[in-house]
């Protein structure tokens, strides 16, 4: 589902007289369908860069980026937004949204913008909801006022709103507690049995070994650091 | 699919100084565009331009009309484009009271643009106008007062009602949310993303507002000195951006 070929990033700052910051070099990764793949390796090893390379908002210098038959690395922006909408999930570690939109509507916003009915979006939102335990009291109000793990779980519903064949998931889990874990996991591994194909940070080691299927170390695409 | 839009090399000379050179890019259905920049670099003469408030003095816009297919606009006549400008176009200013018509009443601005498009039954007329008002949270009551007497927030919602209520398909902003304070800012960028959302618009918009874009547009234009020196996914230039000008602006951005 998911297949990267040789593929480098490096940042250049043009401010900060064009500094060049390789990040990744030779990155080479296969999701198959069902699959999770857990991504490690020390902060700043660049586990968040691929991640962002693979959802399309960071530019890929060289390589493939294939997710399903779209080449991500090379495809334009509104063959992007078109895979994103359908095809390919992403929950970041931060809730980015519209301020004073109530909940229930942050959720059932990803399927409405596909074409699913009023009705089933919002059962659907209210269930997620519901299992994700955020108290009914709060659906009418703006996440932006929530604690950092009810945020956290909001994002996750979103994520989860449509049954996506391919998924990126940058830490879920931090930030919760022991049954709000169980929860998030019990949906990714619903989603695995889904046939989605999953590329996950997980800082969380007990998580990372229950739902990954294999783990990657970034690592080994660093280039080596000349000073 | 056939582009809504297809603007190709507009350039607009302001005597010896550059409006804007050399600016084109597709725009397809349901699609918003961004076009960011700080002041004086182009972004709302090339909104002019493509809107024809403007004369532009190369390039062709060309806009796939719901009966002759695509035309382009610059050599169509001008009964044809003010026709264009009523029904499929709409144009949203930065200051409400340039799109409005301060002497007349809210529902009658509203009735207006429907009776330019051949609307004559009054009580039809009236009711649309009630329901647009409601889309945009202006309360009934209000129907008959002028838009001086409306808030600048309710003012600004009252001009996107009477540009949306003849089903336009392709909608220029310019600062739509500028001029607003923070809160009502809020509220009119989830009215403005619904409406694009449901009625399947597509729009350009021109801001200075880096968060505006995050929320509002599907890609981006980074503009300067004339020049379009960005393009792209928004998310992907707002993380990722490649120009100097545009990496320098990111970063300017204070964090609340």
């Amino acid at each position: 589902m998911i297949d990267i070929q040789n593929v480098s990033k490096s940042f250049v700052l043009q401010n900060q007289g064009s500094a060049v910051i390789s990040v990744i070099e030779g990155g080479n990764l296969k999701v198959a369908a069902g699959e999770c793949v857990g991504l490690i390796g020390a902060s700043g090893s660049g586990k968040s860069t691929l991640m962002r390379m693979i959802y399309g908002n960071y530019l890929t210098q060289s390589g493939v980026i294939k997710v399903g038959d779209l080449d991500v690395a090379n495809a334009a922006p509104r063959e992007i937004i078109n895979l994103r909408r359908k095809v390919l999930g992403y929950v970041s570690q931060f809730l980015r949204v519209v301020p004073r939109v109530a909940t229930l509507d942050v959720v059932a916003e990803p399927m409405l913008q596909i074409g699913v009915s009023k009705n089933e979006a919002y059962d659907k939102a209210r269930s997620l909801l519901w299992r994700l335990s955020i108290p009914e009291t709060l659906w009418g109000l703006s996440p932006m006022t929530f604690s950092g793990g009810e945020q956290q779980r909001v994002n996750i519903a979103r994520g989860f709103a449509n049954d996506y064949p391919a998924m990126l998931l940058d830490e879920p889990t931090a930030s919760l507690d022991g049954e709000n874990k169980e929860n998030v996991l019990s949906l990714i591994e619903e989603a695995k049995a889904r046939g989605t194909a999953i590329v996950g940070i997980f800082h969380d080691e007990a998580a990372r070994d229950r739902v990954c299927d294999r783990q990657v170390d970034v690592t080994k695409f660093t280039p080596i650091k000349t000073a | 699919m056939t582009p809504l839009l297809e603007v190709k090399r507009i350039s607009k000379m302001y005597g010896s100084r550059i409006g804007c050179s050399n600016v084109g890019f597709d725009l397809y259905p349901g699609e918003v565009l961004g076009i960011v920049g700080e002041s004086g670099s182009g972004k709302s003469t090339v909104l002019n331009c493509l809107a024809g408030h403007l004369e532009a003095d190369t390039g062709s816009v060309v806009f796939d009309t719901r009966v002759d297919g695509p035309k382009d606009t610059f050599t169509m006549s001008e009964p044809e484009r003010r026709m264009l400008g009523r029904t499929d176009w709409a144009f949203v200013h930065q200051h409400a009271r340039d799109g409005l018509r301060m002497g007349v009443s809210a529902g009658g601005n509203v009735g207006e643009r429907l009776m330019a498009v051949g609307a004559r039954h009054f009580g039809d007329i009236r009711q649309q106008a009630i329901d647009w008002l409601g889309r945009v949270e202006i309360p009934e009551n209000r129907i008959d007062d002028r838009p001086t007497t409306f808030s600048g927030g309710m003012q600004q919602r009252l001009q996107i009602a009477r540009n949306l209520v003849t089903g336009p398909r392709l909608v220029f902003m310019d600062e739509p949310t500028g001029g607003l304070d923070v809160s009502v800012q809020a509220r009119l960028l989830d009215l403005l993303r619904e409406l694009v959302r449901e009625l399947g618009l597509s729009a350009i918009i021109v801001t200075h507002d880096l968060a505006v874009v995050r929320l509002l547009a599907d890609r981006l234009m980074v503009m300067k000195d004339g020049h379009v020196v960005e393009t792209g996914l928004t998310d992907q230039v707002l993380d990722d951006p490649q120009h100097e000008y545009t990496q320098l602006l990111v970063s300017s951005v204070l964090q609340v």
